[in-house]
């Protein structure tokens, strides 16, 4: 589709942050590294596709924005001292931030391939993607949603045990 | 017609556990193992483990069972048994190699929880306990479905102190409350490490917000006990062995047995209310 084309045309590198374990700093490193990236002068986005745990907002400070549409689509969050990282979290999507998002595979799925398509990301240079553990309906999505464009490639996470 | 095999194949389960939490990395697998470890030390007990962490699982390491093979018989499904009374069953067994990936979307997960359930010969068991992947997905919807067939006693939620784990917990804490679940309570793992050299406490992950104190406060939960970071945790782990008996000196040994007293007492507690009601 055409929103399809223009929402990630202006991406130059797509990174997805992976770890098949929970809980070893998936999120963490997702942020810091947007961060680096932001101080090195880059334009960064964060696409937090962990539906069940979504940690990112939190961490930058922003747990309580909503979010926006446009004509081109949703309108992400703009986070970081300068306000410049783009972040799009399905945590803004909760009414409350204590509601689970008790969804089956499908419904999941439905919603990546929104994130995907439908946020209007503008010109970046890294789009960070960060995933809950595991290997299962959001990678699967996500990365068959990424498909038609550039995917850099994964950085994988773990501790030492 | 499957509600009523489910049900059938699960009459002879005394007491149901579900080990959950909205994080990854809390520490479910190990307190999941322990728990297990924990109640089978009476050996009139029978206990099971199923490990339902189809894309993780952990449980085969850490019960010293990795590379062992499920066996079919007439009955169904064996599970793999550590003592005479303790069996497992997990994914982990029904794998070629302990890294092949299982990419499946929900509909074929939950289709093999189905199969656990169905299809293993657990024969009587006093404790079932099911130790589940992190977050609130098919899984989880599925394991309480499928259970409803018999009697789900509750779940323990495990956390770790900081806020980030603490608002995936409260998630899964109103998942439970959605579905129904009981709440036996909430343990709170990597909660403060003390040096083994200078015997000085630090807190690994500062509890920000008040750790998992506050929140089973404000959300009316039990607090069933908070464990302190032990490295010979992980290297039990690792290394397949029961960390109860390895370190039966550590605090978190001492906290561990409490926890799993106040859970034993639960379910028996429980099992009490209900027959008298029968």
């Amino acid at each position: 589709t055409l929103a399809e084309r223009t929402n990630l045309a202006g991406v130059r590198h797509i990174l997805l942050v992976l770890s098949g374990k929970g809980g070893v700093g998936k999120s963490t490193l997702s942020t810091e590294l947007a961060l680096a990236l932001r101080s090195a002068g880059k334009k960064v986005g964060i696409l937090d596709v962990d539906l069940c745990g979504p940690s990112i907002p939190r961490m930058l400070r922003v747990q309580d924005s909503a979010v926006h549409q446009c004509d081109s689509g949703w309108v992400p969050v703009f986070v970081g001292q300068d306000k410049a990282i783009a972040l799009m979290s399905i945590g803004f999507l909760l009414e409350r931030p204590d509601d689970a998002v008790v969804w089956r595979g499908p419904k999941k799925n439905a919603l990546i391939k929104q994130f995907v398509t439908d946020v209007a990301w503008g010109d970046l240079d890294f789009l960070i993607v960060d995933t809950p553990p595991g290997t299962s309906d959001e990678h699967i999505s996500t990365v068959e949603a990424l498909r038609p464009h550039q995917l850099l490639g994964a950085v994988l996470v773990t501790t030492p045990q | 017609a499957e509600a009523a095999e489910l049900r059938e194949r699960l009459r002879a389960v005394r007491h149901t556990v579900l080990v959950l939490s909205g994080k990854g990395g809390v520490g479910k697998s190990t307190f999941s193992a322990l728990l297990a470890h924990g109640l089978a030390a009476d050996e009139n007990k029978q206990v099971a483990l199923l490990d339902i962490d189809i894309c993780g699982p952990s449980i085969p390491k850490i019960m010293g069972l990795e590379g062992e093979q499920v066996h079919q018989s007439g009955s169904g499904w064996s599970p793999v048994y550590v003592e005479e009374n303790l069996g497992v069953m997990s994914v982990g067994f029904l794998l070629s190699s302990p890294d092949d990936a299982v990419i499946w979307r929900g509909p074929k997960k939950n289709g093999l929880i189905k199969q656990f359930l169905r299809d293993v010969d657990w024969g009587e068991v006093d404790y079932l306990i099911v130790d589940t992947p992190p977050g609130t997905s098919d899984e989880h919807l599925s394991i309480v479905q499928y259970l409803s067939a018999t009697h789900i006693d509750g779940a323990v939620i495990i956390t770790t102190p900081q806020e980030v784990s603490l608002q995936d917990v409260r998630k899964e804490i109103n998942f439970c409350r959605k579905v129904k679940l009981p709440i036996i309570g909430v343990v709170e793992n990597m909660s403060g490490f003390v040096c083994p050299k200078c015997k000085n406490e630090s807190q690994i992950f500062p509890p920000t917000t008040g750790g998992a104190e506050k929140m089973c406060q404000n959300l009316s939960v039990s607090l069933l006990g908070k464990v302190p970071l032990d490295p010979q945790i992980g290297k039990s782990c690792d290394r397949g062995q029961s960390f109860l008996a390895e370190a039966p000196e550590s605090p978190a040994t001492l906290s561990y047995r409490n926890i799993i007293q106040r859970i034993q007492e639960y379910c028996e507690q429980h099992h009490l209310q209900e027959e008298k009601i029968m």
